[in-house]
């Protein structure tokens, strides 16, 4: 399947707020790269601009000069026609080589570019905080990489050359018209002006039905994901007659605005030319009469260049027209580039490193090859030492307070200790802030109150790579890459031999449904491993985790979609894998919390209950009820 | 694929056929003026008649006005034309489908249903509309000014007939050289972008593993080859402007030196010399506005396919010839039953199962992930066919009722449930399309609903975002069985419908269920052990086979399966996700 992105093109009648500025940022973007690029392309299109109007200004003279003169000569001598003729040749060849040169530098101009920008999104993009993701729309974020880029891609390699080509282009040919005769130019103007004044009427009302063409195929489109997605459902109940009518509906009003929308922007092209037309029959009529009653010394040859001037200045003046609107467009696109590139990236003030260390005696050192231990590198700026803290996974939280924006807290003062070692489990109804904890640990999100400790360091002063690289974690909805089996899991350990994966995959239980795959480890995954199950892509992700080998384990609803039995297994596995490091648990399943250390029960953000599962069974509360699904009144 | 797209054209035939139409009279229109311009020099400027240059630039506004007025026509037909095209395609497509069974849709899966009916229709629309105007209007207008430039002058003309094929010879070559290139690099260029959206879905898994740097390098690794695969392509194209120039260019010169020649012989005119060179610019943009139109429609072709198949696509269910209209009872007999999804080779999904169910029990089925439990319940209310054996619904088989019968009398709740934008008053209607409000807050009482919607600021009129977004996992379960028991079924399937609520409101459901709706057989899908604990039997499935059949007591001495799942969940298995009420 293509890359899924929106669908249909965005709203058009773009904003802008200030596009003089944007077009700036823009060519400095790519002038950064390709500057002389592209004063090399601007020269090339003035030299190929005006190689065509001196042949244009040619004709003139062919027949005013070159060829009256001849006729009615006995043996006339077409030695300087030839010259001029040669001459001429002479300017177009260079004018074809420099349409040539600017045409294939454009190719390197603008795809370069491109690529240079959709790596410094990526690049920018893979930098930014998560919030940034939970606040902006996937499918948003992906429109800027394919809509977006594409129209940048029009505008460069074609908006761009064409509209500088065109601009030059009337100037000069309106500086040869004048050169011809100044009255058959101002006749001429007027017939511009006309000729823009209905160009400009004609597209209002096309882009009027063009934003009515966008809004009905935004209805159409969304309503198609919608009932596709539900497609089943309807059949299960057999509502495939009102979903049709509703589509059919839908369809009626996007044909009626499309009908109008291409409409006016197909009768655009021909009242332009006709205009032309009119145009080049009001300046030979006017050019006749000057011409035979030789006002302003017109001449013959004259009127005909300048009918052919004239004739040649409409093309590049519907041109600039319909180019600006592309242009506009291409700014609203590069706005937004622009502006995921000047999000702000992931603050990063940490400065503690996690290092592999050597332990002997109880000293801790660093080492320089892997040796199974980690120890965090900590320099103390104020007497300039640097001391070893080995990684044990004790994690503290004291007194947290968080909150997604800052008016609406969703944790409030959780405090929690977890010794190396032991399994905390969370429980709690959807919404009561689990999954929000184990992403503070972990610096997804920052808090804004309270203090969390990792082995005694603050966790703001621990570098995110690192700290990242300590804590594994299986996260609530399973992601694959497209890639093969062995490589999903090997993202979990990169220099992970063959062998270490497939004992990850053993570990988790995945081994057995892997070998049965088609191609076993070498199965290719697309579409977010969309042929698996659901339990088999988190054994998967566990697989991962479990090739990553980390000191500290957080489990959001890893096994929910496991069937009992198959969890057992993987337990014991992650269980022997877990011996004697911190792991964290998030479920609703009772066999997957109860033979934690510390079950705490959370409500509304708040830790209402801890203990072990005994404690809280005995202390018949919050816990007790859940367990035993009894309510309060009825124990 | 042309005679089934061409057959959606229907009602706007008429203005497909007029566009072309309307396109060549534009075209005589156009090729006429110069011929005009011409005699307006010869006879009008040069001999200085200003009545002859009236009366000529008078035909010649007449023919603007004939020009104007067929383009304009061309235009609102070609719109209309291709616009409707598109709309009656889009229904064709969604009338199909909507007779898809649920095979037809896995074979097409639900993104690639949707770029069908979306993208790939804008293709068709855009390259029929080109076709309409374009593809008629440029050889007839080039042909049309070649007759005209023969006419003034055969000799000179006979230049253009040789710039024309040479021309066409480059811009062909150029043209299939770049096709390939272009759908390769189209392809190469999808992939990356499929590969940032998994970047964007999983940025979580991407930041908890630090592998920022490893994404970046391999995206701009990949980046690299569709910027190198899109310079190559488009370094061809780049020959196709200059050489269009160099084609013109000759002619010109070739025709004045050649036309000075003769003017001064007195076999050509001025004027037609200068309408000679207007046809030049005529018959070689149109050559290249052919090859455009040529580059458009094959790369549509692509999309215009995919459209055919949706549209050929044979629903794999159909009503049988007499349909019951009637469904006696609830029990449920499955014989000899062996089904696989794919048909013809692979493996059965489900192997030689023998059930017999009576109307009214309740059923509890358990089994392993991939155990074929949502399988067995699928072929009941005919969502597949069975490939072997048969399946008795009421004393009848499945395949001789009318579907939507079947279907409203076996209602499925499925595991993957979806909630439509609208009410929940809307959504539950679902079921039921005349069920009265208390018919459908009786409904969410039972299903347990009920509580939590009387919570909600607007209660049953409170708006559900598309796909349900606004209410819990939980509370979706409880709207999706509400909705499925509107239909007042005589067999009610839950496929794992339970499991985000939470276990206390899990067994009021069931409750309710068991008290409300004795008549009604009911066969849950649990992982839970307390969920189908209380059933009067229970399945225990295991690699597409029946492990077990019988009740909690039974099966807990026998069957050793059952035993394991009920240990690993010793004391009931409560589950936290939610709290009653919530």
């Amino acid at each position: 399947m293509p890359g899924p992105g929106p669908r249909g093109p965005r709203g058009p009648k773009p904003r802008v707020e200030n596009p003089g500025k944007l077009m700036g940022r823009l060519l400095k973007y790519v002038g950064k790269n390709y500057g002389i690029h592209l004063v090399i392309v601007a020269v090339c299109i003035f030299v190929s601009v005006i190689a065509n109007v001196q042949g244009t200004m040619f004709m003139k003279n062919l027949i005013d000069l070159y060829i009256m003169p001849l006729i009615g000569q006995s043996s006339p001598d077409f030695g300087p026609l030839l010259g001029a003729i040669l001459k001429v040749a002479v300017f177009y060849l260079i004018g074809v080589l420099t349409t040539f040169s600017y045409n294939r530098i454009m190719v390197y101009v603008t795809q370069g570019t491109l690529k240079n920008l959709r790596n410094d999104m990526f690049h920018h993009m893979e930098s930014l905080p998560i919030k940034y993701f939970d606040t902006h729309a996937h499918g948003d974020i992906m429109s800027i990489y394919t809509n977006d880029i594409d129209t940048l891609r029009q505008m460069i390699s074609q908006s761009m050359p064409q509209l500088l080509s065109s601009v030059i282009t009337i100037v000069s040919v309106f500086v040869s018209m004048i050169i011809l005769s100044i009255p058959l130019t101002l006749v001429s103007l007027v017939m511009i002006a006309i000729m823009l004044f209905t160009t400009k009427k004609v597209a209002g009302l096309s882009g009027r039905y063009f934003l009515a063409q966008q809004k009905s195929l935004g209805a159409v489109n969304g309503y198609i994901e919608e009932m596709m997605e539900g497609q089943k459902v309807v059949k299960v109940f057999c509502h495939e007659e009102e979903s049709l009518e509703r589509f059919n509906q839908l369809n009626d009003e996007l044909y009626d605005s499309a009908n109008n929308a291409n409409k006016y922007g197909n009768i655009l092209g021909p009242v332009n030319a006709q205009l032309g037309n009119v145009s080049y029959v009001v300046c030979a009529i006017a050019g006749g009469i000057f011409a035979t009653y030789g006002v302003g010394g017109l001449t013959l040859g004259a009127l005909a260049s300048f009918l052919t001037f004239n004739k040649s200045i409409n093309m590049p003046i519907n041109q600039v027209s319909q180019q600006l609107n592309s242009v506009v467009m291409a700014l609203a696109g590069a706005d937004r580039i622009f502006r995921i590139l000047d999000e702000k990236p992931e603050l990063d003030e940490g400065y503690v490193t996690l290092v592999n260390a050597e332990i002997e005696n109880g000293e801790v050192r660093e080492a320089q090859k892997h040796t199974g231990h980690w120890a965090w590198k900590h320099y103390h700026k104020a007497d300039n030492t640097t001391t070893y803290q080995p990684l044990e996974g004790d994690v503290v939280f004291n007194g947290v307070d968080f909150g997604y924006d800052e008016k609406k807290m969703v944790l409030h003062d959780i405090k929690l200790f977890a010794k190396p070692g032991q399994k905390i489990a969370f429980v709690g109804s959807t919404g009561a802030g689990k999954t929000t904890i184990t992403n503070l640990i972990n610096r997804f999100y920052d808090i804004q109150d309270g203090k969390i400790r990792y082995d005694g360091i603050n966790i703001n002063k621990i570098k995110k790579a690192d700290l990242r690289r300590s804590l594994g974690i299986v996260l609530q909805d399973t992601q694959l890459f497209t890639n093969t089996v062995m490589e999903n899991i090997r993202y979990g350990k990169l220099d992970a031999t063959d062998e270490e994966v497939i004992a990850a995959a053993k570990l988790a239980n995945a081994d057995g449904f892997i070998r049965r795959l088609p191609d076993g480890y070498q199965t290719k995954l697309t579409n977010n491993g969309a042929n698996l199950s659901q339990g088999q892509r988190q054994l998967l992700s566990i697989a991962r985790a479990a090739v990553a080998d980390p000191p500290v384990l957080i489990l959001d609803e890893a096994t929910s979609s496991i069937d009992t039995r198959t969890e057992k297994l993987v337990q014991d596995g992650m269980d022997k894998l877990m011996h004697g490091r911190t792991t964290f648990v998030i479920a609703h399943r009772l066999s997957t919390v109860r033979n934690s250390d510390c079950i705490m029960v959370l409500e509304n953000g708040r830790i209402i209950e801890r203990g072990t599962h005994d404690q809280l069974i005995e202390e018949k509360g919050k816990y007790y009820q859940l367990y035993t699904g009894n309510t309060g009144e009825l124990a | 694929m042309l005679k089934t797209l061409g057959a959606q054209i229907k009602e706007f035939k008429k203005d497909s056929i007029k566009t072309p139409l309307f396109m060549i009279l534009e075209v005589l229109m156009e090729m006429l003026i110069p011929f005009l311009m011409a005699s307006i020099i010869d006879d009008g400027v040069e001999k200085g008649d200003i009545r002859h240059i009236c009366i000529i630039g008078g035909w010649m506004i007449v023919a603007a006005l004939i020009g104007l007025y067929a383009g304009i026509m061309g235009g609102v037909c070609g719109a209309n034309a291709s616009a409707g095209f598109a709309r009656n395609l889009r229904k064709a497509m969604y009338e199909n489908i909507q007779q898809f069974s649920f095979s037809n849709i896995d074979r097409f899966s639900t993104a690639g249903l949707i770029t069908r009916l979306t993208t790939d229709v804008t293709n068709v629309q855009n390259a029929y509309q080109m076709l309409l105007r374009m593809f008629v209007r440029a050889p007839i207008s080039m042909v049309c000014a070649m007759i005209m430039s023969f006419y003034i002058n055969a000799k000179l003309a006979s230049i253009y007939l040789v710039a024309v094929i040479i021309l066409g010879a480059c811009l062909f070559f150029i043209i299939s050289r770049v096709s390939g290139y272009f759908q390769e690099v189209f392809k190469k260029y999808d992939d990356l972008n499929a590969s940032v959206q998994e970047n964007i879905a999983g940025i979580r898994v991407v930041k908890a593993y630090v592998r920022e740097d490893y994404e970046d390098k391999k995206f701009s690794k990949a980046n690299y080859n569709v910027y190198k695969m899109f310079v190559k392509a488009e370094k061809i194209l780049s020959y196709n402007a200059p050489l269009m120039q160099f084609a013109v260019y000759s002619c010109i010169l070739g025709i004045s030196w050649l036309g000075a020649k003769m003017i001064v012989t007195d076999q050509l005119t001025t004027g037609e010399l200068m309408s000679l060179l207007t046809y030049c610019m005529n018959i070689l943009m149109s050559l290249m506005m052919v090859s455009m139109v040529f580059v458009m429609v094959s790369m549509s072709v692509a999309s215009a396919e995919r459209i055919t198949e949706v549209l050929e696509e044979k629903p794999e269910l159909t009503n049988p010839e007499r349909p019951v209209t009637e469904v006696k009872d609830g029990s449920i007999v499955f014989d000899h039953v062996n089904f696989s999804y794919k048909k013809g080779n692979g493996e059965y999904v489900l192997k030689d199962i023998n059930l017999n169910i009576h109307a009214g029990e309740t059923i509890g089925i358990i089994g392993g992930t991939g155990s074929a439990k949502s399988s067995l319940v699928n072929l009941i209310s005919r969502l597949y066919d069975v490939t072997t054996g048969s399946i008795k619904v009421g004393g009848m088989d499945v395949r001789s009722y009318d579907m939507e019968t079947l279907r409203n009398q076996v209602a499925v709740v499925l595991q993957k449930n979806v909630l439509f934008s609208g009410t929940i008053l809307e959504n539950l209607r679902w079921g039921n399309k005349e069920a009265s409000k208390e018919e459908c807050i009786r409904a969410c009482q039972l299903a347990c609903a009920d509580e939590f919607i009387e919570k909600m600021p607007e209660g049953y009129e409170t708006y559900i975002e598309q796909g349900g977004s606004n209410v819990s996992g939980g509370q979706k379960q409880r709207l999706c069985i509400a909705r499925a028991l509107l239909k007042k079924p005589k067999v009610l399937i839950l496929d794992d419908s339970t499991s985000a609520v939470d276990t206390a409101t899990d067994a009021r459901i069931r409750e309710a269920f068991a008290k409300e709706i004795p008549g009604t057989t009911k066969l849950i899908i649990a992982q839970r052990i307390s969920s189908v604990q209380g059933a009067d039997r229970i399945i225990v499935m295991n690699d597409g086979q029946v492990d077990g059949f019988g009740t909690h007591g039974e099966l807990l001495a026998n069957n050793q399966i059952y035993r394991e799942v009920y240990e690993s969940q010793t004391q009931g298995g409560g589950d936290f996700d939610e709290k009653g009420g919530v």
